[in-house]
């Protein structure tokens, strides 16, 4: 490699990392660029020959400590779903659900200090010294929180796949405000999208759960 | 005769039942095939062609092989070979993780040389364009049909509308991406976690592929986020799962990105129709002549119902298919039947304005079906017809009300096939086990719905077990809103031989002929002696070391066939910003016998909000310069939200006891009946799909002019 490639490839390291770091919370993992098909050598090389960087995280999750370790790139979402702690277990915590993977469609909502979050648009080392609670710890060991009571009895869910996403919304909506009106639930779900069509059996539900909060 | 008894009798069918997949669903613990994480699992992706027409010069896969936890990198298409459309398969790689699968895509080659390609049916029909396959032109051999003579129809018209409707292309949009997890127990032995909606279909097309007994590929979709019509067999990412998993051996997950689903995963079809529509001075239509097309990407299959709903006397129709360099069309929610309808119902308002008759009027002089004249007076009633715009746009001020009608028919009466066993252990336990799969819709439940109401007992004490071949008991894919009407049946007649044996051994303790003897609340009493009775327990403990298991058939009795459908639309049109909002829907929809009125509300929601989707914001916007898709994801391409959503009465008609399906029914009448709707508002047709701010206000602008 000449010098002067070397240079270009520093600059690029560089510029990537304070990208990072400038973005914080922000949308990195969702930028990547599609595939490169016809040989873009340079792309490729600048995306995947640098030594990526990683660390080990300690992340607050269900209140629980969860110790992983991550790469720079690694989303919080990635870390729920597909993480292995250092202890060797996965992390298995499937309900947020990855959809768009691009913080489109409120699939992957959690909370993060009480505020409803988008795990894919989050970096998982900047989710450390946070409470990360996912829908797995909104209700309380056996008893369902109300909200997830009301969605079962107003079956505000088909296939169920965008149903932790609107859950989570919804408890933050609800510890925010809770007497909404239906053109505050709406607002407060309109980061979320369902596609069997569950939206008017869900508005019902968070009504009801507002009721019994 | 089989039959579902007197609604009065029933304990549980036609009542609202929550759902038994409840309680996973809103605490995460639904796993779906997107969850599943096995030991030492791998990560797959799949590179895809970024280009809509191209020969493959060359594929250099050795860069991404060397790439640190790549563990096989899989060539899909082979060098000479054509790649047809954008997002076509061209190699795959397997990795530790899923960031180093993504790495390993960047690092592979391909050296291509693009060839001349047409994304749009225009483009594709033009003069001189390029013919895109090898062995048969873009256009299509037209299919015809002609019924009376058309011409003496036209002659005897006392009006004629001439008018040309369009509806774009739509994908399906599954939330959970179509994907699988493969492992192989032994070379012999294969294990499949699909998401899919025939968990038998899948099965036995890796079989064939893989050259196994079937009964040793194991295909399990516990719970499943969204087919909608586009999930039914392993497909390109099904198979190379599985090869990867082959030649790692270890297990694969394989899950198409959000863009890969939008290209590639099915679509349904534009339809374009010309068509000139005759009707006599006392309001009978009495000829129609329709040209039409449609496009389902590279493959066929771009069919739409024309004319639709109602009685024609004098036809001729002639339509064809146009093949572009897009992915292709599959089946989706009541394939041909919304995009007809949407033509058909706005042709209808047409006929009935240059009439000077009432819309429904004249809908009610030509409709056939008794079902849909009755629901078209519980509609009107419910949305208060009265109110719409004698003469449409009349309204007042910038916010402008309209109402409309639309209406639909479906067949759903399922068929043969399913195998179902119903055991009653001797611990007073009871399991339903059949080869469909839950894909949204509930019929887990309703299983457990109909043997409880045989056996006395809740839906929470019955243990189904669906979404698995591994038990052997086969079922029909779920498509066509069959699989109720397929299932239910079976399951019945295998509950009702269950509990008869069970009967057989109660009657000897309780001194009562088996016939005298009836299931309650969670006992087995004697009919004419109620003071004669045991638990559910003490009868089953009679068991000893034997449990009974049934199986059962499908009795063509208890179910039917063929739906109608009507709804009716209130909008409310902004002027200023050409904004539709819907106000409110009614959708009076024959149900058959609603196992489970709950869910079956549910599944009405969810067609009428997947019309709503199509009617005004859905649309695969093709890029003629470049050949791509341009709203491949979520952002662009609009799915309704909770902004759009009315308010929704869906109206269970259900006059008579049989089951059927009604997954995709309520989603055809919504479009005309918003349209129609619009129109009632503003006083210009819009005839082209979505109907968006842009078109609202340019038909306006044009009205003004």
């Amino acid at each position: 490699m000449s010098e002067k490639d070397k240079e270009k490839k520093q600059s690029k390291n560089i510029s990537r990392r304070s990208f990072i770091k400038g973005v914080g919370t922000g949308t990195v993992a969702a930028t990547v660029a599609p595939a490169i098909l016809v040989g873009d050598e340079k792309a490729a090389e600048a995306q995947t020959d640098e030594a990526v960087a990683s660390a080990k995280i300690q992340l607050n999750i269900n209140e629980e400590v969860t110790e992983i370790e991550v790469e720079a790139r690694t989303t919080l979402l990635s870390v729920l779903r597909d993480g292995i702690d250092t202890t060797g277990n996965n992390v298995d915590l499937t309900g947020a659900k990855l959809i768009c993977d691009k913080g489109e469609c409120g699939g992957c909502t959690v909370l993060v200090d009480g505020k409803p979050v988008y795990a894919c648009m989050m970096l998982a080392m900047g989710a450390q010294g946070k409470q990360i609670t996912t829908v797995e710890g909104i209700a309380n060991g056996d008893d369902l929180h109300p909200v997830q009571e009301a969605f079962i009895k107003h079956d505000a869910l088909m296939c169920g796949f965008c149903t932790p996403g609107f859950v989570v919304s919804s408890v933050a909506l609800l510890n925010e405000n809770n007497k909404p009106t239906i053109a505050e639930i709406k607002e407060g779900l309109s980061g979320n999208t369902c596609r069997c069509g569950t939206y008017p059996f869900i508005f019902d539900a968070v009504e009801t759960a507002s009721q019994e909060m | 005769m089989a039959s579902w008894g007197e609604a009065s009798q029933s304990r549980l069918i036609g009542k609202r039942i929550t759902r038994l997949s409840g309680k996973d669903k809103v605490t995460g613990k639904a796993k779906y095939t997107y969850d599943i994480n096995r030991p030492s699992m791998l990560y797959a992706r799949i590179l895809r062609s970024d280009v809509a027409h191209a020969n493959v010069i060359d594929i250099d896969l050795s860069r991404a092989e060397e790439l640190p936890g790549v563990k096989a990198v899989l060539p899909i298409i082979e060098v000479g070979k054509k790649l047809r459309y954008q997002g076509q398969e061209i190699a795959a790689v397997a990795a530790e993780t899923d960031d180093i699968a993504k790495d390993a895509l960047r690092l592979i080659f391909v050296d291509l040389e693009e060839l001349p390609f047409v994304v749009t049916e225009e483009d594709a029909l033009a003069e001189g364009a390029p013919q895109i396959r090898d062995w048969v032109g873009n256009k299509s051999n037209p299919g015809t049909n002609e019924k009376g003579e058309v011409e003496i129809g036209f002659n005897e018209a006392a009006v004629t509308v001439e008018a040309k409707y369009h509806t774009p292309v739509q994908t399906h949009v599954c939330l959970e991406t179509h994907g699988n997890v493969a492992e192989w127990t032994d070379d012999q032995n294969l294990t499949v976690w699909a998401s899919t909606q025939a968990v038998f279909g899948v099965r036995d097309d890796l079989a064939g592929r893989f050259e196994l007994p079937a009964n040793q590929v194991r295909v399990i979709t516990e719970h499943m986020g969204g087919g909608f019509g586009s999930k039914f067999g392993a497909g390109v990412e099904g198979r190379t799962a599985v090869q990867l998993a082959k030649i790692t051996g270890q297990p694969v997950k394989l899950m198409l990105t959000r863009r890969a689903e939008h290209l590639v995963a099915g679509n349904r079809p534009s339809m374009t129709q010309h068509v000139k529509a005759g009707a006599s001075r006392d309001g009978r239509l009495i000829a129609y002549d329709m040209r039409g097309y449609g496009t389902g990407g590279i493959s066929s299959g771009a069919g739409f119902q024309a004319p639709y709903v109602y009685s024609v006397d004098n036809i001729r129709t002639e339509r064809f298919n146009v093949t572009i360099n897009a992915g292709n069309q599959r089946a989706m929610r009541a394939p041909g039947h919304p995009q007809g309808a949407f033509a058909m119902d706005s042709l209808m308002d047409e006929l009935a304005e240059k009439l000077g008759m009432n819309p429904l009027e004249f809908r009610r002089i030509n409709d056939p079906s008794e079902v849909r004249q009755a629901q078209y007076t519980l509609g009107a009633q419910e949305i208060g017809w009265h109110r719409r715009n004698t003469i449409p746009g009349s309204g007042t001020g910038v916010k402008k009300h309209g109402i409309g009608v639309g209406s639909g028919l479906w067949g759903g009466g399922g068929g043969r096939g399913t195998q179902a066993r119903v055991t009653i252990n001797a611990d007073g336990t009871v399991e339903a086990v059949t080869g469909t799969q839950d894909i949204g819709t509930g019929i887990r439940t309703a299983i457990a719905i109909i043997v409880a109401e045989e056996f006395g007992l809740t839906p929470t004490d019955i243990a189904v077990k669906v979404g698995d071949s591994g038990h052997g008991l086969r079922s029909g894919g779920s498509g066509g809103s069959q699989t109720t009407a397929s299932v239910a049946p079976v399951i019945k007649t295998a509950a009702e031989a269950a509990i008869q044996k069970l009967f057989e051994h109660v009657a000897p303790l309780l001194q009562a002929p088996v016939d005298d003897l009836r299931v309650g609340n969670g006992t087995i009493y004697v009919a004419s002696d109620r003071t004669k009775t045991v638990t559910w327990h003490q009868a089953t403990g009679l068991l000893g070391m034997e449990s009974i298991s049934e199986g059962g058939n499908w009795d063509q009795e208890l179910r039917q066939h063929g739906v109608a459908g009507t709804q009716f639309a209130e909008v409310e049109v902004d002027t200023e910003t050409g904004n539709v909002q819907v106000i409110k829907i009614v959708a009076v929809q024959d149900c058959g016998l609603a196992i489970n009125r709950l869910t079956t509300e549910s599944q009405i929601n969810g067609g009428v909000i997947m019309g709503l989707g199509q009617t005004l914001l859905e649309e695969r916007i093709m890029d003629p310069l470049t050949g791509r898709m341009l709203n491949a994801n979520l952002e662009d391409y609009k799915v309704p939200g909770t902004y759009e959503i009315p308010e929704i009465k869906s109206i269970v008609f259900d006059t008579h006891r049989k089951v059927t399906g009604v997954g995709e029914p309520p989603c055809i009448p919504t479009l005309g009946a918003i349209a129609n709707a619009v129109y009632n508002a503003i006083g210009v047709r819009i005839r082209e799909l979505p109907i968006t701010p842009d078109k609202v206000l340019t038909a306006l602008a044009q009205k003004k002019a």
